[in-house]
């Protein structure tokens, strides 16, 4: 960013609160290639959510009609899979060393209940909260085993060389990691929604100071001594 | 590939229903191994009946065991096994492997297309291979390894206990076609009758361990053997035959209920979470600074 384009908003610009054109001394958070990557898993996910759910429960079974016919979902689904797992690896080894705990973590988790319910934000140190890297540690868990329980029974590639009592224990956990991971989806997405700005920051790639300030004080600290306003 | 409609038991992955208001006599195959010659006319007739003709293939090396497994084209196949059995010494054992008929099919459980595996009220499991979608859940849910996949179509078939034959008042084309009468085709109730008789002949003639193999851990089945022998892991049987546990755990109606209600649970609380917190927003207007800027900042 050029700098000088930099400077506070104006009180003017933070009274209209909510900002939806990018002011002047905003913090880049997501570069162009971290969006793309994770909207592109985000795509990828819809597309496995609705197809594992037709799979997992006839109640759902009318989903796979969106596919064209129940037999080309089926087909995909691994498809898809794959290629999910390929982009995660490619957007995880971006953001791993942002991911590492720290021992500020442990009191950020303990605010944490707190903080859902209203009360102030315990102070975090890295780019990320606890809870974001709970949600990062989890998701390569989640896709490192539902890529390896979906190759297993992947039919006809795979699984015609794989034990039944293989490919009975990997559809067990195939149900109960998709499970999981919808579970930790839902949270991330309702936790980017309540935070507001967080979309946007995924979305357009900027945030406010203040919404640095508020969510990450020790990252905007380091991203306000490589962006010097003035 | 079925003619019924009114009498069909189970559906697979169906939420209600099938239509049942029409009730047949539970029928069942009895394959007497102490009778068979290992002639494989009963494989030939299948092929007849069924139309379905299997690729050429190898000998295993081993026996004469043609083809060497089932297939979506070898509904039904000879097994021959050399086994030492106690006094009596080398003795070789045939088995016309094929689909059991589980009263209580893990096929049917496992399978997620609806109505792609139905079961009738006279105890046939049918596979529909037109709302197949080639999952493979049927052959994880089968206790007997039994079902198997078109190379070129990726539908699952298997002995259809001819069907369409029982619907219209014929016996199975194996059973017509066997010389030996090591198969019988009637009720389930006439058949364990003759099954039985047919142990305690075995049993005076000095087989003592000779069986009927009925494997009540899937609700008994509508094929069932004589096994002179008894043991059924002599003829690579399971000796306690059930649906996986694991199965179970996966498709029974209360986890799959529990996931979606879960699923639905964690939107829901989310949304009241937003009605009664609202957002957290330090732009907001009247938001204070967390951190002001330091002067110069």
């Amino acid at each position: 960013m050029a700098n000088e384009t930099l400077r506070p908003a104006t009180p003017e610009e933070r009274r209209r609160g909510f900002a939806t054109t990018r002011p002047p001394d905003a913090v880049q958070r997501y570069s162009t290639g971290e969006r793309l990557t994770h909207w592109a898993v985000a795509l990828a996910y819809v597309v496995l959510f609705l197809s594992g759910l037709a799979l997992f429960h006839p109640f759902f079974y009318w989903l796979s009609l969106g596919f064209g016919t129940p037999t080309f979902m089926r087909i995909l689904h691994p498809f898809v899979g794959v290629a999910l797992a390929v982009l995660f690896a490619a957007y995880a080894a971006r953001l791993w060393r942002e991911n590492l705990l720290l021992p500020s973590d442990r009191a950020w988790m303990r605010g944490a209940l707190g903080y859902v319910n209203g009360r102030e934000e315990t102070p975090v140190e890295g780019k990320y909260n606890a809870g974001q890297k709970a949600m990062y540690w989890s998701m390569i868990v989640m896709i490192l085993g539902l890529l390896v329980t979906g190759i297993l029974v992947w039919r006809p590639y795979f699984a015609p060389s794989v034990p039944l009592l293989g490919r009975r224990i990997a559809m067990v956990i195939h149900a109960i990691f998709a499970f999981i991971m919808f579970v930790g989806i839902g949270i991330h997405i309702y936790a980017a929604i309540w935070t507001r700005g967080s979309v946007r920051a995924m979305t357009r790639g900027w945030v406010t100071r203040r919404w640095a300030r508020y969510h990450h004080p020790g990252w905007y600290d380091r991203m306000s001594r490589r962006e010097p306003v003035r | 590939m079925a003619l019924e409609s009114l009498d069909i038991r189970r559906r697979s992955a169906s939420q209600t229903s099938p239509p049942r208001v029409r009730r047949r006599a539970e029928v069942a195959k009895l394959i007497d191994i102490s009778r068979c010659i290992g002639c494989k006319a009963c494989q030939a007739a299948c092929m007849e009946w069924n139309d379905v003709r299997d690729d050429i293939g190898a000998l295993g090396g081993s026996s004469y065991d043609n083809p060497i497994d089932l297939t979506d084209r070898s509904w039904t196949v000879m097994r021959f096994y050399e086994e030492e059995v106690g006094d009596r010494g080398l003795q070789w054992l045939i088995v016309k492997d094929g689909c059991l008929h589980c009263a209580d099919p893990g096929c049917l459980k496992a399978c997620p297309a609806p109505g792609a595996i139905v079961q009738y009220s006279n105890g046939i499991v049918d596979f529909q291979q037109d709302n197949c979608i080639g999952c493979g859940y049927c052959q994880t849910g089968c206790p007997f390894d039994i079902p198997r996949y078109g190379v070129t179509d990726g539908k699952a078939y298997k002995c259809t206990l001819c069907s369409d034959r029982v619907a219209v008042g014929l016996e199975p084309a194996c059973i017509k076609t066997c010389p030996t009468q090591a198969l019988s085709f009637g009720t389930k109730e006439d058949m364990i009758d003759i099954a039985n008789g047919r142990v305690v002949e075995l049993r005076e003639r000095g087989f003592d361990q000779a069986a009927v193999y009925d494997p009540q851990g899937v609700s008994g089945t509508h094929v069932v053997y004589v096994m002179p022998h008894g043991d059924p892991a002599l003829y690579r049987m399971p000796r306690e035959a059930s649906i996986s546990p694991l199965v179970r755990l996966w498709r029974s109606s209360f986890a799959r209920s529990l996931g979606v209600v879960t699923m639905v649970a964690v939107v829901i609380a989310g949304f009241f979470h937003w009605m009664k917190v609202g957002p957290v927003d330090p732009d907001a207007p009247d938001a204070p600074d967390a951190r002001p800027p330091r002067e110069g900042e």
